[in-house]
């Protein structure tokens, strides 16, 4: 889209734009495309040497059963952070929406863990959870449970989903907040009038009426969950213990910068490009269509 | 609220006071444990109440650093994080406006290249790109160093498309105005777009504030230098320093110093910061 008045064609649109695209091609399209050219290639974790070979790096990964569980685990964490966030936010905005008195307040209280860095909050839960001195290890330990994530694959998981989790919650309370109150109050009431309580009125009114909010946010949370807990799961577990919470992103970081495999973390990389390239246009296709009621 | 039901009105304030509770729940163990000393930190139960070292800790974390980064004093850290978030969300700003400018007010041959280029930027996080990028930031010497640390994670689609939606909306008779008074294209980007954009500049730069502060992963690796730490890497520093016995009071104090300069900007500026979440991510 352009202005229907507009300037002439000049040097000058072409400074304004410069910067913007030096940028984008130095470090982004450059970058990118220099994943998809190593994930093709094998090179010996000095640099010395590397051979062309096609698609094997694919190939192996795609056999590796080691990846294929990695898959499925970040298939599984990002399911629960994701389903776990959503519905409690989607009960607190609902009850902050029903009171009266006290939106504003609940609002500033719920929002600001938004603010807290990812390993912030991890290294926060790790303290809490830590098996010697954290406070609920203690209380668990009081109630005959033994936590300990460091050996226990479960425990470990549960604790990251936990971090991500919490960390969540306020950026969905926010657009189910503000979704909420998008929705007029003759509505509401008019539904009152015929006798539907709170409880119904949520789910057959206002639930469906914030089915597009309900949906952005899935999208946003499972990219939230795939590639913004790198730094939850590199401070509270680095994906131990034996790989129980090791994550996609977590494994392209770790294969390419620690194990020097560069073929196969650009290969990788590229899996994951494509996983967010598709997640972007799921979203904006369904943006434009909007549901409707 | 419409009719009058104490029972949903007291289920909805439980449910939240509740809420409220398990969010801040992490944040008092953070305070407390900042305030208390090596002593009473390994013995359990932890405490649920705070102690009176708060002051001596904070002096210790800014004064003499802590764990790995002993050398390296909360406060730098803190100033590296504050001049890297300021560099970032600054330099967002700047250069997505005057690509949003120039896309809307132009005809210019490669116009739509342009504008698919930039949004192609949208779509590659920096987890996924991340040793290819290394590797263009170390060949240019960038390592080490704020710009090195902020220019790659300079260009912003989001931006870019957030500011070209302002723009659209700016009707066009204020062009033309501007042009019978003879003003020229940086002109009238100086004196009427980005007064008339004010309050959506300010929005953006709560939101890249943040970002620019929490940024983790990127810092981590580019920065060897200790003198470079930001403070949010630096907590995973501290805690690496120190496997076998954290010194779980400072690194609790280096947490909370960590996330007030966010924390205050979000509530301070709710109102923007809202604005800005909500418009540039829809």
């Amino acid at each position: 889209m352009i202005k229907r008045t507009h300037f002439k064609s000049s040097p000058l649109p072409y400074l304004l734009v410069a910067p913007q695209i030096l940028i984008t091609v130095a470090f982004f399209i450059w970058p990118a495309s220099q994943a998809v050219y190593q994930s093709m290639l094998l090179e010996d974790p000095f640099g010395l040497k590397s051979e062309f070979i096609w698609f094997e790096n694919y190939v192996l990964l795609f056999s590796d059963e080691i990846y294929f569980s990695t898959f499925l685990r970040t298939v599984v964490f990002s399911s629960l952070v994701a389903f776990l966030s959503l519905s409690i936010a989607l009960l607190l905005a609902a009850t902050a929406d029903h009171v009266v008195r006290g939106t504003r307040t609940y609002r500033t209280l719920l929002i600001w863990p938004y603010a807290v860095a990812p390993v912030v909050a991890g290294t926060i839960w790790m303290f809490i959870f830590d098996p010697t001195l954290g406070i609920v290890s203690y209380f668990l330990h009081g109630i005959g449970y033994e936590w300990n994530h460091r050996l226990n694959g479960n425990q470990a998981m549960a604790l990251i989903v936990l971090a991500a989790t919490w960390k969540q919650i306020s950026y969905n309370f926010l657009f189910f907040l503000a979704g909420m109150q998008a929705i007029p109050k003759s509505l509401i009431e008019a539904a009152a009038i015929d006798g539907a309580g709170p409880a119904r009125r949520f789910w057959t009114i206002i639930f469906p009426l914030i089915s597009p909010t309900t949906f952005f946010l899935m999208v946003m949370n499972i990219v939230y969950a795939f590639f913004e807990t790198l730094g939850i799961v590199h401070a509270v577990t680095k994906g131990g213990p034996a790989k129980a919470t090791e994550i996609l992103v977590y494994k392209v970081f770790n294969d390419g910068f620690i194990g020097l495999d560069l073929g196969g973390s650009a290969a990788q990389s590229v899996i994951l490009m494509l996983i967010v390239i598709t997640l972007t246009v799921i979203q904006f296709r369904y943006i434009e269509r909007k549901v409707e009621y | 609220m419409i009719e009058k039901r104490p029972l949903a009105t007291w289920f909805s304030h439980t449910v939240l006071i509740l809420g409220v509770a398990v969010v801040a729940f992490p944040i008092w163990i953070t305070f407390v444990g900042a305030s208390h000393d090596a002593i009473r930190m390994p013995q359990v139960p932890l405490p649920l109440l705070p102690g009176d070292q708060f002051f001596i800790n904070l002096k210790a974390a800014f004064v003499e650093g802590v764990g790995n980064a002993k050398e390296q004093s909360v406060g730098i850290m803190m100033f590296n994080s504050l001049i890297m978030a300021l560099m970032i969300a600054g330099g967002k700003i700047a250069i997505s406006l005057l690509s949003a400018f120039a896309i809307v007010y132009f005809r210019f041959p490669f116009r739509m290249i342009f504008f698919w280029m930039i949004f192609i930027t949208l779509m590659l996080p920096v987890e996924v790109r991340i040793l290819p990028t290394f590797e263009v930031v170390a060949n240019l010497g960038m390592l080490n160093n704020y710009w090195g640390l902020t220019v790659p994670l300079i260009a912003s689609a989001t931006a870019t498309f957030m500011f070209r939606q302002v723009f659209l909306t700016v009707p066009d008779e204020l062009l033309e105005a501007a042009r019978i008074d003879g003003a020229g294209p940086m002109r009238f980007f100086k004196d009427i777009l980005l007064p008339v954009s004010r309050t959506n500049i300010a929005a953006l730069f709560v939101i890249l504030f943040i970002y620019g502060w929490n940024q983790y992963l990127w810092p981590l690796l580019i920065t060897t230098d200790k003198s470079m730490y930001t403070i949010v890497m630096g907590i995973k520093q501290m805690l690496e320093a120190a496997e076998e016995a954290p010194e779980w009071h400072l690194i609790m104090m280096t947490t909370l110093l960590a996330m007030i300069p966010p924390v205050l900007v979000v509530i301070g500026m709710q109102k923007l910061f809202i604005k800005g979440l909500t418009e540039t991510e829809k």
